[in-house]
């Protein structure tokens, strides 16, 4: 809010590309002074960050910190919502995606995405992966049939569904479901994977599979998680970024994050002393 | 604890409670004795003959209503046809491209105040812009009056149950990269087609039973007809005809004609039931 504290979030930022830079990794995603609005409120307010390729990137901070906000710029889907808009640079591998000539399906196809609540389409669990895959590409039947079988196994879910890829999504358990979801972006072979709380819907057992999802994914994806739970975000990720106010407040190698983290706020919330 | 408060709050309940059965009491009395006249009246008129003849000529005997239900079936069934894709398609454009736009909120009034039009108005419009125009009744008029009575129906129900579909699906769509009318059409339209067609039905089972814009634009034919461009028969017009004449069988034609329509309301709004049912449980 006062001019000190924006001057420290700089200097966090320097500290941040310093810690990154001689690591000497490719970045799929720069961020660059991106501001966001609901209409007149603020929800992002300067963000700059560098989403590292094939590594696991996690969002943590409290309720209304930001963190989801940012990963819907990342793949526009707030263009979906009149009066929402982001102002800054999002380059993806050098593309500024916020140029208002941005072909918005196409950012979508490379950009994929998986949300809090398990969506499956009202069709089979076929159709539901075919659905995206069709959209971009002309595959054989038998092809076809390949892929949906690739993208099931990557999504672990292919043993549980490889009898019944007729019947409805919907029929699948709430973690199938999510699966399903997973392996419906994966299906399209994006480059970046956007998840948003993806297990916070999820049991135990689900969960945990997901998360080995998540590390697997990253051998061919490069992958942002938004999380509410700060131990699946030290499990899965290689890079943290901590929230708050819209703010971030700090980023850097999750190992760092949550061992010693520079900021005293970092600290706080990751001990629980708040939020 | 003060249990004054929730002695007040019981009495309150109690009151409520009494207040909401008296008032559906009073509307299923009301139904039940329309019921009851009606199926007293009107089974014994049903017979073989109802289906297999036309109306009787002014002192004949005998007679049935096979020119009007067929006229009303083929009516009905054209303006199915002719509502299902306007109607479809202005909901789909209003909850899915339109939303807020001034397009939108302008045919959604329309659409309102076509909703709450009287039906009579509807069929001196269709009267004045095509009845007297080509100089003759005809089954076409009576297909566009009732269509313009069906379609705001099946416009609104679309757009609501679009609505009811979860914004996460339509999202979800959307990330994968899916044009939007992929997405309408493969995704939000299928999650809500239960309801779409619930709509449709209950569209279809309102329009059924319409007298005042047939009087004005497919008026009555006394023989058997299929000819849409000619003067048409139909259930309605034919009971409403029928209940006030001097003639004993023409009464109880028009009773019998009265329970036919009440019975196809009945089933249709018991098929959208049915419908609706088993998208809730899926």
């Amino acid at each position: 809010m006062t001019k000190g504290r924006a001057d420290l979030i700089e200097l966090s930022v320097m500290n941040t590309s310093n810690t990154l830079t001689p690591s000497g990794v490719a970045n799929a995603i720069e961020v660059r002074n991106l501001d966001f609005f609901y209409g007149t409120f603020k929800g992002l307010k300067g963000i700059n960050l560098d989403i590292a390729e094939h590594k696991v990137t996690a969002f943590i901070g409290p309720s209304g910190c930001g963190k989801s906000t940012l990963l819907r710029t990342l793949n526009r889907m707030y263009s979906l919502y009149p009066g929402q808009r982001a102002e800054g640079q999002i380059k993806l591998y050098g593309n500024n995606v916020l140029d208002a000539k941005q072909d918005l399906n196409l950012l979508r196809a490379q950009v994929g995405m998986v949300f809090q609540k398990p969506t499956p389409f009202p069709m089979s669990i076929y159709d539901n992966i075919a659905f995206g895959v069709k959209l971009y590409e002309n595959l054989s039947r038998s092809e076809m049939d390949d892929r949906v079988e690739w993208a099931l196994s990557k999504a672990a879910i292919w043993g549980e569904v490889k009898d019944k890829l007729g019947q409805s999504g919907l029929s699948l358990s709430g973690g199938q479901q999510q699966r399903l979801c997973i392996a419906r972006t994966v299906a399209v072979k994006p480059k970046v994977i956007l998840l948003d709380e993806p297990t916070s819907a999820l049991d135990p057992i689900s969960t945990a599979k997901v998360e080995e999802l998540v590390s697997e994914l990253k051998n061919d994806y490069t992958v942002a998680i938004v999380t509410h739970n700060m131990q699946q975000a030290a499990r899965v990720s290689d890079y943290t970024a901590y929230m708050y106010l819209g703010e971030l407040i700090e980023f850097g190698h999750t190992e760092q994050i949550f061992m010693k983290p520079a900021r005293q706020e970092t600290e706080d919330y990751i001990t629980g002393r708040f939020g | 604890m003060d249990l004054a408060i929730y002695r007040r709050r019981k009495l309150v309940n109690r009151i409520g409670l009494t207040l909401s059965m008296g008032a559906m009491a009073l509307g299923l009395i009301v139904l039940l004795w329309i019921l009851v006249v009606l199926f007293k009246n009107g089974f014994s008129a049903i017979d073989w003959a109802m289906f297999t003849e036309s109306t009787p000529a002014p002192g004949s005997e005998g007679g049935g209503l096979a020119n009007a239900i067929v006229g009303s079936l083929l009516m009905v069934v054209v303006t199915a046809l002719v509502s299902t894709p306007i109607g479809i398609f202005a909901g789909v454009y209003l909850a899915e491209y339109g939303d807020q736009s001034k397009t939108a909120s302008l045919t959604r009034f329309v659409t309102d105040i076509m909703l709450s039009a009287p039906s009579i108005v509807l069929g001196l419009f269709v009267y004045a812009v095509m009845v007297a125009q080509m100089k003759h009744f005809s089954g076409w008029a009576g297909t566009m009056a009732l269509s313009l009575i069906a379609i705001p129906v099946v416009v609104r129900t679309t757009e609501n149950m679009l609505r009811l579909v979860p914004g996460g699906l339509r999202e979800a769509a959307f990330g994968l990269g899916a044009p939007r009318w992929k997405v309408a059409t493969f995704v939000t339209l299928r999650a809500a087609r239960a309801g779409v067609m619930t709509g449709l039905l209950l569209a279809l089972a309102r329009i059924s039973g319409e007298t005042a814009p047939l009087l004005f634009t497919a008026l009555n034919n006394q023989f058997f007809s299929t000819n849409m461009n000619a003067p048409m028969a139909n259930l309605p017009v034919v009971i409403f005809q029928f209940a006030m004449s001097p003639y004993d069988n023409w009464v109880r034609l028009a009773w019998g004609g009265a329970l036919l329509i009440t019975l196809t309301v009945l089933v249709l709004n018991i098929i959208a039931r049915v419908f609706f049912r088993d998208q809730g449980s899926r």
